[in-house]
């Protein structure tokens, strides 16, 4: 990162605490391309089509900061960009302008369950999961028990993932991500998983980890979990950033 | 105005590339952990596929190349000639074969958590060589059995061999697999490379016919091929010293070994960059 960067950084946000993330006139364009063969993209080029013609602005210069121990959403309609706004936070995609820096351990709580293996047992999936989302050996073992007892599967945990409902499934997955050793935590729609029982434990562990001083991002349209966890709201309309400011005006400025 | 200290801070999504392997050596341990046990699953025979396909393999040549073609008569021991390269052979489109597929293959995984991606190609390779194990002990009870006795440029011979195969496969598979995401064309090529392997390299023949057959340019050429450096350091290590000695070594042997090294670094350097240069898409092509 150049010093540039670090000159233009607004001086008041800088004064409380400490910055966790930093995103600076961020744009992300996806290219609508269907070409997946050299032949099509070479006979594109010889009749002279424009080949990247299908742009698709999905964030258009979008800043913002967040402070160690804030809980932020990001809010916004389907398709607004909030969820591309998170994979460039986690580095699954780079912005194509702008920069984003993070200060801390990392891990997201998108679409958990990726990394699962039908074939492996419960406890050697918690083990593979932890592992990708950053953790050591040790780190792992220390947090097995609490990871089986959260998840309510111990009683299935040495059989194949594939025999398991899609409930426990969800339930095994978000708890080994919701037990990571972490800094920043995003969070994308993924409180819908398992039964009312469920949620509620997970809300509550969420709520847990804000109250700790974790630092938060969360994508959701659960209002009432938002405005239980948050309290700064970033509004996201057709990649721009329109709205960012207290909870309540935010979900206001969505909804208007 | 303040300035704000961002020595502390990074930029999410990059890496060190395949240096970064060595803080997320538990993650590899368990992918390759997961590739070995996953890979004959639901299968009744199991890892015994691991020893009848390359049996089966040798078996065909064996027939064709050694009695029909009466290769069995001009070269001593011909069986163990025959299996050194073919397991040589194997390990590489094994290893290379995985490699490219690595990426699309976890797809689900790229798309979703940032972790260095080089990890999924690297777990490729080891698995294939995990694979490559069992076939290199039946060769070397072979070779025992017909009167081997370790030797140190023997061993060195075959440990050399090995780290040319695993860096050639590793560089290459990174090069197509990053390029196969966007463009599945990739993948073909892959498989052409898979089918000349076995012929580019004196496996199936000795490398005097490919002397008297070409220019000399061309020989020199097909010497600094690194799958015939590496076939023939396995020749070197373990059929020589069981054979009648009539087939020399090709001269240069340890020259053409090192230049065939350096061409595999070369492909390593590159694979990296290309896969540095593509991982940006990953996530969006997949």
């Amino acid at each position: 990162m150049s010093q540039e960067t670090t000159s233009s950084m607004p001086s008041d946000t800088a004064v409380q605490a400490r910055p966790s993330i930093i995103v600076e006139h961020v744009s992300k364009q996806f290219l609508l391309r269907r070409a997946h063969a050299f032949k099509e993209a070479f006979v594109g080029w010889v009749r002279g089509k424009d080949v990247s013609s299908e742009k698709f602005l999905a964030l258009d210069d979008v800043s913002f900061t967040i402070h160690e121990g804030e809980s932020v959403a990001l809010l916004g309609f389907n398709g607004s960009g909030k969820s591309t706004m998170l994979k460039l936070i986690s580095g699954v995609m780079e912005p194509d302008r702008g920069s984003v820096l993070v200060r801390g351990r990392l891990a997201g709580l998108i679409e958990v369950g990726a990394g699962f293996h039908p074939d492996l047992t419960g406890r050697e999936n918690v083990y593979l999961n932890a592992a990708i989302l950053g953790m050591q050996k040790d780190e792992i073992d220390a947090r097995y028990d609490d990871i089986i007892a959260f998840s309510e599967v111990e009683r299935f945990i040495d059989q194949e993932v594939k025999h398991y409902s899609s409930g426990m499934f969800m339930r095994l997955a978000f708890s080994v991500a919701i037990h990571c050793e972490l800094d920043i935590l995003l969070v994308d729609e993924v409180l819908s998983v398992g039964d009312a029982p469920f949620q509620a434990k997970c809300r509550a562990k969420i709520e847990e980890l804000s109250r700790e001083g974790k630092t938060m991002v969360i994508v959701s349209h659960d209002q009432d979990m938002v405005r239980q966890v948050c309290d700064r709201g970033i509004v996201i309309r057709q990649g721009k950033q329109v709205y960012d400011g207290p909870i309540e005006p935010a979900i206001d400025a969505m909804m208007a | 105005m303040t300035t704000l200290d961002l020595s502390e801070f990074r930029t999410p999504g990059r890496g060190r590339g395949i240096l970064d392997v060595f803080t997320w050596r538990y993650l590899l341990r368990l992918l390759v952990r997961k590739g070995t046990q996953t890979r004959y699953r639901n299968s009744v025979l199991g890892w015994t596929w691991s020893y009848v396909k390359p049996a089966f393999q040798f078996g065909v040549f064996f027939v064709v190349m050694g009695l029909f073609l009466g290769l069995n008569r001009g070269v001593d021991n011909f069986a163990v000639y025959l299996f050194s390269g073919i397991v040589v052979i194997n390990f590489f489109n094994e290893g290379f074969g995985n490699a490219t597929r690595s990426i699309l293959e976890n797809g689900a995984l790229v798309q979703k958590i940032y972790l260095p991606r080089e990890l999924f190609p690297i777990a490729a390779i080891i698995v294939a060589f995990v694979h490559f194990v069992p076939q290199a002990v039946i060769l070397l009870v072979a070779c025992v059995f017909l009167g081997w006795t370790p030797s140190v440029s023997g061993v060195l011979a075959i440990a050399l061999g090995l780290v040319i195969i695993a860096a050639l496969s590793l560089g290459l598979g990174m090069l197509f697999g990053a390029i196969n995401v966007s463009f599945r064309d990739a993948q073909n090529v892959v498989e052409l490379i898979q089918m000349l392997s076995t012929w580019a390299a004196p496996v199936l023949y000795t490398w005097q016919f490919v002397r008297d057959a070409v220019p000399r340019w061309l020989f020199d050429l097909y010497m600094a091929n690194p799958l015939t450096a590496a076939v023939e350091l396995f020749h070197a290590g373990m059929w020589f010293p069981t054979s009648d000695g009539k087939i020399p070594h090709p001269e240069h042997l340890w020259t053409n070994a090192f230049i065939a090294l350096g061409i595999c670094v070369v492909f390593l350097v590159i694979g990296q960059m290309v896969f540095r240069r593509f991982e940006r898409r990953f996530a969006q092509e997949l």
